[in-house]
């Protein structure tokens, strides 16, 4: 990659921008189209992307592979957390609404947020975990070991 | 507080059906944060018995035919996520569960020993993720909420059994074979999904069975009964739709083959039912004639077909794979009769089947712990080795042929019953004959156990308690529910009246 100057330079200039867009599409998900979803596969990308040009151990170094576990498992929490708070306070599971009982709209509003943000958290983790498996695979199987 | 006049506050007993399903959720994401395989075990083990429990109380309190029924989110029904609990699907969960608690304990020294160290975490996550999704698929009574609760229970399920690697490479292949299948018939079954939306337009199942009423002649209809019909057929493993099943069996791990067993297919088979009968409406499914031209045949083929196969074949593991689908065969003959006591029957051999199997199940895991192979010429003679585990796999084998003293007797009764009922006295016959069949391949390894010499020199010797007490609650468990059947006949029965008297009212 050291002869590939366009694709360093661009690359770099990407990432942050994307990783912009990414928590854009995150937190304005509520008003215009985006969501959890969208925004993790866009924040997975800024990291693939890296990957793609500066390489897979570069990429770990940045984001390491038990980080992106963990991170896969503390979306699914956060997401089932909000779920098990309101069965707290006496609701139904997930409903936000009994967040602020005196206003039962903040607190869809809040629970609707906390929840992309786990689906975002993630969907991003996934799509990375992905990418490395894929990109770390060994080239060929051994005859041995079939 | 201004807040409870708006918000009902919910007590920890209305919140059971949605407890049953949200606690393995939440353990199986905190075995990977916490990333140790000893807390893993706990997590799985604690939130497998906090299911069970729950389930039991579930069970006991829709035994008088209530229903239980828990709005996700606070939207009500037919918009809403409706979690539905009746006596059919409070008994599978009540399965599904007690199994789950009773392998765990089991699981511990047999996982250690067959995959490697560094998954152990992940694999406890990937059941809890496994068993979430089977009592999903349970629980719930919205038709599109089945789609995905299948999805999470299949995809943890493949990578269940590619883990088997470790031991045998054909596990990759075979938990391919499986992902395709797998995803045709969940394919399948979402297309059907579709149909009966676009003809009625809601996807609660309640609303779905109101609206479906009168409307038998619709092509649309039809069709969306047809793909649901196979797409389950599929995740069931009705005979020629199987193919999957004998390999992945073969080469999962033992744990994943004890828990897949007892369990899978029996969540499968409880879908069929619920949608054959309580969201179609019987009357419909006779127009269709699919009962007497295809369930019937499908299922008697089953019975023999597979059965012979189970016969000849030499890997333990195997032979029980092709007796599951020769099992399945009769649950399905069950569903093909379509009658009160019939639907009993099946609801019961549900029962009976998984709780037999897993004891099977169990004892091959046991032998391929000791003996490093579940092949019937390397368990020569261990007979008078592990005396233990051997007596299980005579009383598991006597409850799949069906002894009377034996769960397996019970189910195989009152199928004949439902038979005579209706003056199918050649099928009764035919019942019997199939079951000889299984005396033919039971007593081939009980040969092998206890008639052949053990090799110069072995020494083997019994395996863990650990390892043999949950082998042997489950078979007591075959007996006693072979001579008490107060719970699993009482259960069968309301749950039989709840499918056929349109339960899903």
């Amino acid at each position: 990659m050291r002869h590939h100057l366009l694709l360093r330079v661009i690359t770099k200039l990407l990432v942050g921008p994307i990783i912009l867009f990414a928590l854009y599409v995150q937190f304005h998900g509520d008003y215009s189209p985006g969501g959890g979803f969208q925004a993790g596969v866009i924040f997975a990308v800024a990291f693939i992307l890296f990957g793609i040009v500066f390489g897979l151990t570069k990429v770990k170094q940045v984001f390491p592979p038990w980080i992106v576990h963990k991170l896969a498992a503390l979306g699914v929490l956060i997401y089932a957390g909000t779920g098990i708070y309101s069965l707290m306070l006496g609701s139904t599971f997930l409903n936000y609404g009994a967040f602020t009982p005196a206003h039962p709209e903040h607190g869809q509003h809040w629970g609707i947020l906390i929840v992309e943000l786990g689906v975002g958290i993630t969907v991003a983790a996934v799509m990375v975990a992905i990418y490395y498996a894929f990109a770390a695979r060994p080239p060929v199987i051994n005859d041995e070991e079939w | 507080m201004a807040g409870s006049t708006i918000l009902p506050t919910l007590g920890i007993i209305d919140q059971l059906p949605l407890l049953t399903i949200a606690v393995p959720l939440v353990a199986g994401p905190l075995c990977v944060l916490f990333g140790n395989k000893h807390i893993a075990w706990v997590l799985a083990f604690v939130a497998s018995l906090i299911s069970f429990l729950f389930s039991a109380h579930m069970l006991l309190q829709v035994l008088d035919g209530d229903v239980l029924s828990y709005h996700l989110g606070g939207w009500a029904p037919p918009l809403g996520i409706e979690y539905r609990v009746d006596a059919a699907n409070a008994f599978v969960l009540f399965l599904i569960s007690g199994i789950s608690t009773v392998i765990l304990p089991y699981a511990r020294k047999s996982v250690e020993h067959e995959i490697k160290k560094v998954s152990h975490t992940l694999f406890y996550c990937c059941y809890l993720l496994c068993f979430t999704g089977l009592l999903g698929v349970v629980v719930t009574g919205d038709a599109f909420n089945v789609f995905v609760f299948l999805e999470i229970s299949s995809l943890s399920t493949y990578v269940l059994i590619a883990m088997g690697a470790e031991r045998d490479r054909r596990a990759l292949t075979s938990a391919y074979d499986y992902l395709i299948l797998g995803t045709i018939g969940a394919t399948f079954f979402v297309i059907g999904i579709g149909f009966l939306y676009i003809a009625t337009g809601t996807l609660n199942m309640a609303d779905l069975a109101v609206r479906l009423a009168g409307m038998e002649g619709n092509r649309t209809v039809q069709a969306g009964f047809a793909f649901i019909v196979v797409g389950m057929g599929l995740k069931a493993a009705i005979y020629p739709l199987h193919l999957w099943l004998p390999s992945a069996y073969t080469y999962a791990s033992s744990v994943v083959t004890v828990f897949l067993a007892a369990t899978a297919t029996k969540a499968a088979i409880y879908v069929l039912l619920r949608f054959m009968f309580s969201v179609f409406q019987p009357e419909f499914v006779f127009e269709t004639h699919i009962l007497t031209f295809i369930i019937m045949p499908l299922a008697i083929l089953a019975m023999f077909a597979a059965s012979l196969i189970a016969a000849f074949q030499t890997d333990l593991k195997r032979l029980l794979a092709y007796s599951s689908v020769a099992q399945v065969g009769y649950m399905i003959l069950g569903i093909g009769l379509a009658t009160k006591i019939s639907l009993s029957a099946t609801i019961i051999h549900l029962f009976n089947h998984g709780i037999t199997k897993a004891v099977l199940f169990m004892v091959v895991g046991a032998f391929v712990m000791q003996k490093g192979s579940s092949f019937a010429k390397n368990l020569n003679g261990l007979g008078k080795q592990m005396p233990w585990t051997c007596a299980a796999f005579v009383i598991g084998g006597l409850s799949l042929i069906g002894v009377p003293g034996t769960a397996g007797f019970i189910s195989k009764w009152l199928l004949i019953d439902a038979a005579l009922e209706e003056d199918l006295w050649w099928l009764a016959l035919l019942i019997v004959m199939s079951s000889l069949l299984a005396v033919v391949y039971v007593w081939k390894i009980v040969e092998v156990l206890y008639m052949k010499q053990p090799e110069e020199g072995s020494v083997i010797g019994e395996v863990s308690i650990s390892m043999l007490i949950p082998m042997w609650i489950l078979t007591i468990a075959c007996i006693y529910f072979g001579l008490n059947t107060e719970l699993t006949l009482t259960s069968a029965n309301v749950a039989a009246d709840g499918l056929l008297g349109g339960g899903a009212q």
